[in-house]
This record gives C-alpha cells, structure tokens and sequence, in this order.
C-alpha cells in the first residue's frame, strides 16, 4: 500500500459471526479503504450467494441510501437500483453451499468520510467459485447522512453469518 | 442452541468484542431473513421474465416478425 495508507484495525474470524462492526473510527484521515474477504456460513439457511449489507454509523435506515450496481454473473450482465435493505446493498457473497473454502474479495472506498456533507462511496467484489454463476459487481453508493463516518458495519441479511477466516482489514488514507 | 454473536473492533482501542446477539436482535435478523428470501424470489421472477422477452424479440427479429412494444424494449440501440 502507498504509504498514504494506514491500517486502522483489522479482523480475522476466528469463529463465525453475524456481523463484522468497525466503531470509533478516528477522524483524522481523508478517506476509508476497506478490504475484505468474506465467506458466509450457514446458521439459518444453505445458499450459494448471501446477501450482505453495509450500514454507516449505524443508520439502518433503508431509505437513507441510494444504491446504483452493474453485476456480472459468468453468463450474462446488468445493472440495477436497490432498494428496501437495513443499510446498503453490498452484494452477494459466497454463500455455504459455493465452491468450498472459496471466498469473496472487495473494497469500499469511502473519500472524505469527515466532511459535513452527504457520503459518497464505492463497493467493488467478485466471487470465487469453480462454477459457471460467479458474481463480480461494482456499486455507487450513496450516504445521506452529513456527519462524519465513525462505524462501518457488515451484516448477512439472510440471517446466516460469516464464515470463519473471513478477514477485513480498515486502511485511512492521507491527502498528503 | 446459543444465539449467533457479532464481532465488534474498536478502531480506537484495538479491542476486539465478540457479542452474543439479544433474542430480539435474533428475531430482528430472522424478520430479515425472511424479508431477503421474498426479495430474492421477486428479484428471480423478474430477472426470468426479462429472459424470456429478450428471447422472444430475439426469436421475432430473425424470423422477421413484429414484436411487442415490451419486446422491442429489451433491444438496446
């Protein structure tokens, strides 16, 4: 990483768990870089793809994000809005029945997560999976609300958890 | 069987909790759950009819047949 880029915290699962919760976040950076690589695990459900879900500080509020993603699946493309989740649509994530010990890779980039303005961010993950449906999708996202970032929160929005080993690891990038 | 837990990291302190979900919390996620499912089931049914207009106005355009406006729709230009 350019030396701009500082690792906040980072974890690695070392049991399965609903949610991965980042809180206070120190505001002294310019932007958030998070890297992940989650698999999700049955607790409630066998699926192939999970639904996983991003909300910032906490605010679950379907309504207060806009969501606009292209997604890839192997055989074909599109790109769709959504809508209706407790947060941000994130994607779909290697779910317990995909290719074993396979999992999702991604980044979200947060710029100027301080700033008193609405937050605008990106998402970008792929699947790996030794089958013919493997998703790779690129999200524009967008925060309504204006305070300065200081939770980012991942959760399964199937009600199943993430898989042991999943790891992700927040980066605060500098301007200077 | 005990209920699911959430991992917390502390960016400030570097602790890292891991928390065992309330039964409320656990209902909250099953609602969810459930809510995902009837999503995903809409999601599949639209993602099918698309497909299946797509192929229509494919088969139409070769064999030289008109199509429907919704058919007509699928093409992009």
């Amino acid at each position: 990483m350019p030396n701009t880029f500082e690792l906040i915290s980072s974890v690695t699962l070392g049991s399965p768990s609903s949610s991965i919760d980042f809180t206070s976040i120190p505001s002294t950076f310019t932007d958030l870089c998070l890297q992940f690589s989650i698999r999700a695990t049955n607790s409630s459900s066998s699926r192939a793809e999970d639904t996983v879900v991003l909300a910032l500080n906490n605010d679950t509020t379907g309504s207060n994000y806009t969501v606009r993603y292209i997604r890839g699946s192997g055989s074909g493309a599109g790109s769709a809005v959504a809508t209706g989740y407790a947060g941000s649509y994130a994607g779909e994530f290697n779910g317990s029945t995909s290719t074993a010990s396979t999992f999702t890779s991604g980044m979200i980039y947060l710029p100027n997560y301080t700033s008193s303005n609405q937050k605008s961010y990106s998402i970008d993950i792929v699947q790996e999976a030794n089958t013919t449906t493997a998703y790779m999708q690129m999200h524009a996202m967008l925060w309504n609300g204006t305070s300065a970032v200081n939770r980012l929160t991942f959760s399964n929005y199937n009600s199943n958890t993430f898989a042991t080993y999943s790891t992700a690891y927040l980066y605060g990038v500098k301007n200077a | 069987m005990p209920n699911p837990t959430r991992i917390e990291v502390n960016c400030e302190t570097g602790e890292v909790l891991e928390i065992t979900l309330t039964d409320a919390e656990v209902l909250q996620l099953e609602a969810q759950a459930a809510q995902a499912e009837a999503d995903r089931i809409a999601r599949e049914a639209e993602a099918d009819a698309l497909a299946a207009l797509k192929a229509s106005a494919r088969a139409k355009l070769v064999a030289g047949q008109p199509m429907t406006e919704e058919e007509a729709a699928t093409i992009v230009l």
